[in-house]
């Protein structure tokens, strides 16, 4: 185990805790960067597919992971995103580069306008009310028909950059290079976010609103800009969603995928930027695992090919199911535990990670 | 379309939306626990019924399927408790309800793969009768469930407030510790609270599939009632079932006043501005944090 030997305050809020650990992140972008020439056209686009989710995971994160507020809405600044960023290329013709931004302030902006009248709620209500949000905004699409295109949908062009048109199916290599560009700017912002004081607010305010009040940080603004910055990312994901998958109409944006979102941060591991690329990968990669081993399990069985409808949401609950009542933080909180038990071999207890509950907490005084 | 028939047809939606709700508020205040399966739960009941009744699969009567299906319904939900939940004690609110929504993917699948995906219809005695009340012609259906309604809500007033374990569980709601001091068992009174709403979403359940039909995707009406629940006031009973009736009769009146389209939002809506105006609901039980 390293010892870190602190010299300065800044060292707090590095980036990087230390030179090895930037190094791993350092191999992981490389890693990322060689990618496209090792792997086939299929795996390129699932990986293309996880950063996508991953952003939205980040959008998602930044509210309930750092802020704290739930959201089971988040679908809908999804279709905000790509919405805004198909139409404002297709009626005005503007260029990716330009609507790509606006798209992301769009969906922004209009979490911001969610977040002033429900700043009030708390926990479970403010589920709720993005819960009807999201519901809302899947009946707006099919009534906004000469916007929208309605239920028959719209089609998203390619991405074009300086004249050069970028397909998913045409050029994945652009298109992977177009989306993880996007991750990692994002990603940085949000880790800088965190070191700003804007992101201790959000923690403050995650832990106790009252404390965060009595230390000054002024509680409705905090959410609405978490809010803001939350549905920002999420409408960036959404514009590059709607690329990735060329057409779509309001069923891409079922209150479904609300929840799928806010289930796939908590397996990742709540409150950490690793869990939303960690949920992005169990999301994306899970269908294939599983049509996998069903091949598998019938050819060993010798039994003709076996289709059971519906069987990817029913795992994926159970995963949930065991991860919050064993891991209440995730996939990278098991990563986190693994880790400790190396570094501190043979020193490891249990009980170094004991979730602290508290019986007196009510939620009904407020 | 008469309004009377659209009231009538409003208000036996409303009371199985209000029975949902009213599980949910059941466990809510009990638990503190907010449970999203609670519209699973109600299509698994309307399921087992389905199952022990219609004349394809056991074909027993109804009237012994009926009281056979709450049972197993109110096993299902004391265990789901004794199992899974109780090991949140003392866990924050949201982990619950992610929980419960995971809980709810399982059961539709569960339901999905026994019961097939398609609507299926439940044989009741009383399904495609009409009556004659005063000139107006309605459904038995919808009359039993109105009536049913009316019937339980009376049984529960009662069991609340008269019976030993109907103030158990009140107390329990109100303070666990201070409940826990004076000698109940909160854990046994909290999974028998869960068993309670199984078996309330199993007459929900059944009351939906005798209107209709129904299938796996039906839990999903649950978030309808969850926003009944809400509307009414989480953790006030009457509260649910008021919030269920608004948004019932709510219904068939925008969507025979209001074009197609923005009739279906309008519950929606009406959530979304109580939550804004009235946070906690319109019978609202909460009391401000001191510190």
């Amino acid at each position: 185990m390293r010892i870190l030997f602190k010299t300065s305050y800044d060292q707090d809020i590095r980036l990087f805790k230390d030179w090895h650990q930037g190094r791993w992140y350092l191999l992981l972008l490389l890693a990322l960067l060689v990618m496209p020439y090792l792997v086939s056209t299929f795996v390129l686009g699932e990986v293309t597919n996880v950063l996508i989710w991953s952003l939205a995971g980040m959008g998602l994160m930044v509210l309930v992971g750092q802020t704290g507020q739930a959201s089971l809405g988040h679908a809908a600044f999804l279709a905000i995103g790509c919405y805004a960023n198909a139409i404002l290329q297709t009626r005005l013709g503007l260029p990716f580069l330009v609507t790509f931004p606006l798209a992301g302030l769009i969906s922004g902006l209009a979490g911001v306008l969610l977040a002033i009248p429900t700043t009030r709620l708390h926990g479970i209500y403010l589920a709720i009310a993005t819960l009807a949000v999201s519901i809302l905004v899947e009946d707006l699409i099919v009534i906004a028909e000469p916007l929208t295109g309605g239920v028959g949908g719209i089609m998203v062009p390619d991405i074009a950059i300086f004249g050069f048109n970028i397909n998913r199916y045409g050029n994945p290599f652009a298109f992977y290079w177009v989306v993880l560009v996007v991750a990692l700017i994002v990603t940085l912002f949000y880790r800088n976010l965190l070191r700003a004081p804007t992101g201790r607010a959000f923690a403050a305010v995650r832990d106790s609103e009252i404390s965060a009040q009595a230390m000054g940080v002024n509680v409705a603004r905090t959410k609405a800009v978490a809010f803001g910055v939350s549905t920002g990312i999420t409408g960036l994901a959404g514009a590059l969603m709607g690329h990735f998958i060329g057409f779509v109409n309001h069923e891409a944006f079922l209150i479904l995928i609300s929840i799928q979102l806010l289930l796939m941060v908590v397996i990742g591991g709540l409150g950490t930027i690793h869990g939303a690329y960690f949920g992005a990968i169990v999301v994306v990669f899970l269908p294939q695992v599983l049509a996998f081993l069903r091949d598998w399990i019938s050819q060993v069985s010798g039994v003709g090919s076996i289709v059971i409808p519906g069987i990817e949401t029913a795992v994926f609950g159970v995963i949930l199911i065991l991860f919050i009542l064993y891991e209440p933080r995730g996939i990278y909180g098991s990563w986190i535990k693994l880790r400790t038990y190396f570094e501190l071999f043979p020193f490891y207890r249990r009980d170094m990670f004991r979730r602290q509950k508290s019986y007196l907490k009510t939620e009904r005084m407020r | 379309m008469d309004v009377s028939q659209l009231l009538v047809s409003g208000l036996a939606n409303g009371c199985i939306y209000g029975l949902i709700a009213l599980g949910f508020v059941l466990i809510y205040k009990a638990t503190e626990a907010v449970n999203f399966a609670q519209g699973d739960m109600m299509m698994l009941g309307a399921f087992v019924t389905l199952w022990l009744t219609n004349s394809d699969q056991l074909g027993l009567p109804f009237w012994i399927a009926v009281p056979l299906a709450i049972a197993i319904m109110g096993v299902i939900g004391y265990l789901l408790d004794l199992i899974i939940i109780r090991q949140m004690f003392g866990q924050s609110q949201v982990a619950v309800v992610i929980l419960t929504i995971a809980i709810g993917f399982v059961m539709r699948f569960a339901a999905g793969t026994i019961w097939g995906h398609e609507p299926q219809s439940l044989e009741t005695p009383f399904a495609g009768k009409d009556v004659t009340f005063g000139g107006v012609i309605l459904g038995l259906d919808e009359v039993t469930v109105i009536i049913s309604t009316v019937l339980l809500t009376i049984l529960f007033y009662f069991y609340f407030n008269n019976t030993r374990l109907g103030v158990a569980m009140q107390a329990s709601s109100q303070n666990q510790l201070a409940a826990y001091y004076m000698g109940i068992p909160v854990k046994r009174v909290q999974s028998l609270v869960w068993a309670l709403s199984g078996m309330m979403a199993t007459v929900a359940g059944i009351l939906y599939a005798a209107k209709g039909s129904i299938d796996p995707s039906a839990g999903l009406l649950g978030i309808k009632a969850f926003a009944a629940a809400v509307i009414g006031g989480m953790g006030s009973l009457p509260g649910a079932l008021i919030g269920g009736l608004i948004i019932g009769i709510m219904e068939p009146f925008a969507a025979y006043y209001i074009a197609a389209g923005y009739s279906q939002i309008a519950p929606y809506l009406l959530l979304f501005l109580v939550l804004v105006f009235r946070p906690h609901g319109i019978l609202a039980q909460v009391h401000r944090k001191k510190v």
